[in-house]
């Protein structure tokens, strides 16, 4: 019997411990570890009841205050007067859309509780690329984004939109998209943050900017220039606006107000171009893969 | 495990800077396979910095360190493989259960499926945490919550196991018992342990000990070998006038060193010493305590402060400290 044999037997003998077989390949290795990420992230959501609770009541709130408080003034801004949208029913895919934002660029706080919590940590000294931790929480991220977009699906019936299956189907990838690329860019601004107070400053100080300059709470029409050309380069706009056109086309206008309606800023346009909901899709998915790519970079530096 | 037999860790001129202070300053020193090795210093001392660079969170500024046989700059990837932590500061998801928490873990360092269910349950098992499996881990006691990461750290049967202060901010009863968990794992798994600690007591039940302070390794040897430094006992006198029974003591010989009302001593045979010294001493003596040397007098020989001092002094790394610990406990 070979020495090293004989050293195995004795291990056995003292070891109650189940021996490990081998490691899963590289790639199972790397889709687990994405996997595993992403399923705490929403086990952390689901056990936060208060943040869920809270989360659903925000765009109630700002549905009613804003939507119902400012109708009278902007009802006759869209649609050219007609009446054939409401300023309710404008806004309702704009609270869609903000509810989704703020969730995705908030979730990548937990970036910073991780650091603090020492979570992070042990997920960095795992053998598994770094990479693949900030791909897991920003999909993570994604999703409770989504599923609270979501909930203001059943505040339509309030303000008098109509939502069918087809729709939530259609809404579904573009509500996801603009998350991803939200928390792709939460978690590169949270990546190399130490405390959670300088986050959520930083957070608040891109976060407004970039929800009130999408047209998510006012049509684009009239604006200043400037304003116009912030509104253009913002990425957000691109993930407001299909979805505003989704909704408003599915609530079956007649074309000539559906004509009025791009006609007065509701569809996004440049330089007199209408922008296609496919280009959109694209420009939005363009820079969520570049945030992305930058969240990967900056999670991956080794002090 | 792979067939690799040199040393668990070695280490050479192992320095790191942060800016133009050296946390840790050309460190050498090797650890064998199945050994339980102890890095004793105060806090600042340069621990954390040396844990943070052999577990490839940190890079070293200078020098290099291999951990079961791979280099921790350059195979980073297969050091963390090789590699369990138990960090300092507490690292579980409070929010998920101890056995959500294992599962996490497992799928990060790659096992399958069919591995981790039983070895998750043998985990629980070593640390006594069985029946708790399914509790959310918020509920738990800071001491089942450091043997939880124990079980979290042996979980892919790694080669060598890293605990950074295992058993800091715990209770004495909550100590104890991680302790004898470390021992009984040590006896039935044979893992390579790497532990830092500032507890004297704990440091005892290393098979070896370094001695850090300002960074640099100042002693290494077995607590008996370290102990033999001081040799004989530590007779420990209180007297009104103590720096006269310090003079007095320099005069017969010996090396006194006095802390306020106390004078501490080191000779060969105390329990003889003592009424030698009643009645040879002219003026007043209220108490005398005699007591075998511990690691605390060996750093106080070796460095001229005891640990407790050595902290004081280390203002800016308490501020660090406290700020830290501050933030996290805003936490609610």
């Amino acid at each position: 019997m070979s020495a090293a044999a004989e050293h195995d037997s004795a291990r056995d003998a003292r070891t109650p411990l189940t021996e490990v077989g081998p490691q899963s390949g590289r790639t199972a290795m790397i889709a687990g570890a994405v996997g595993i990420i992403w399923k705490r992230e929403m086990l952390r959501w689901w056990r936060d009841k208060p943040r869920i609770i809270s989360s659903t009541g925000f765009p109630l709130i700002f549905l009613l205050v804003f939507g119902s408080g400012l109708s009278g003034a902007m009802g006759s801004l869209i649609g050219g007067g007609a009446q054939a949208v409401n300023f309710e029913q404008f806004i309702f895919p704009g609270i869609i859309a903000m509810s989704v934002f703020f969730a995705a660029l908030f979730n990548a706080v937990s970036l910073v509780y991780d650091r603090e919590f020492g979570i992070l940590k042990e997920m960095l000294v795992a053998p598994v690329s770094r990479a693949a931790v900030a791909f897991g929480k920003t999909l993570g991220g994604a999703t409770v984004a989504t599923l609270q977009g979501t909930v203001v699906f059943a505040f339509a019936p309030l303000v008098g939109v109509r939502l069918s299956p087809l729709l939530v189907l259609q809404l579904w990838p573009i509500m996801f998209l603009g998350a991803f690329a939200l928390s792709s860019m939460g978690v590169a601004m949270a990546a190399r943050m130490r405390s959670i107070e300088s986050f959520q400053m930083i957070n608040q100080f891109v976060m407004f900017p970039l929800i009130f300059l999408s047209g998510i709470f006012f049509p684009l029409q009239g604006l200043p220039a400037w304003m116009n050309v912030l509104v253009r380069i913002n990425p957000v706009s691109y993930a407001v606006d299909p979805l505003r056109r989704l909704i408003l086309e599915a609530q079956g206008l007649p074309d000539a107000v559906m004509e009025r309606l791009s006609e007065s800023g509701v569809a996004l346009s440049i330089g007199g171009q209408q922008i296609s909901v496919a280009l959109a899709i694209g420009i939005i998915a363009v820079f969520g893969v570049v945030m992305n790519v930058l969240a990967m970079w900056l999670i991956s530096i080794r002090d | 495990m792979s067939a690799y037999s040199g040393p668990a860790i070695l280490v050479e001129d192992l320095t790191r800077r942060f800016g133009d202070f050296v946390a840790v300053d050309h460190v050498n020193f090797a650890v064998g396979q199945g050994e339980v090795f102890g890095f004793l210093g105060p806090n600042g001392a340069g621990k954390t910095t040396t844990i943070s660079m052999l577990t490839t969170l940190l890079r070293p500024s200078e020098g290099s360190a291999r951990v079961a046989g791979h280099d921790v700059d350059r195979d980073d990837a297969q050091v963390r493989q090789a590699i369990g932590i138990v960090f300092q500061e507490p690292s579980l998801d409070e929010r998920l259960t101890a056995r959500e928490n294992l599962e996490f873990h497992a799928v990060l360092y790659g096992m399958r499926r069919a591995d981790r269910l039983p070895r998750i349950d043998d985990a629980l098992r070593l640390v006594d945490l069985q029946d708790r499996a399914d509790s959310i881990v918020e509920k738990f006691s800071g001491g089942m919550r450091r043997r939880l990461e124990i079980a979290r750290g042996l979980l892919h049967v790694p080669a060598v196991l890293f605990l950074d202060e295992p058993t800091l901010g715990l209770d004495p009863q909550s100590r104890r018992s991680v302790w004898q968990h470390i021992r009984s794992l040590r006896e039935q798994t044979g893992v390579t342990v790497f532990m830092t600690t500032h507890y004297m007591e704990e440091a005892e039940f290393c098979d070896r000990i370094a001695i850090i302070d300002h960074g640099r390794v100042v002693v290494l040897d077995t607590p008996e070998g370290l102990k033999n430094l001081v040799g004989g006992d530590v007779v420990v006198v209180t007297a009104p006038a103590p720096q006269a029974l310090a003079d007095y003591l320099s005069d017969q010989g010996l090396e006194p060193s006095r802390r306020n009302s106390e004078v501490r001593v080191e000779v060969d045979d105390g329990a003889r010493f003592i009424p030698r010294l009643v009645r040879g001493f002219p003026g007043e003596i209220d108490g005398a305590s005699l007591r075998r040397p511990t690691l605390d007098d060996v750093f106080l020989k070796l460095t001229g402060r005891t640990i407790r001092e050595s902290e004081l002094d280390a203002g800016g790394v308490a501020r660090d400290r406290m700020r830290r610990f501050m933030g996290a406990g805003g936490r609610r």
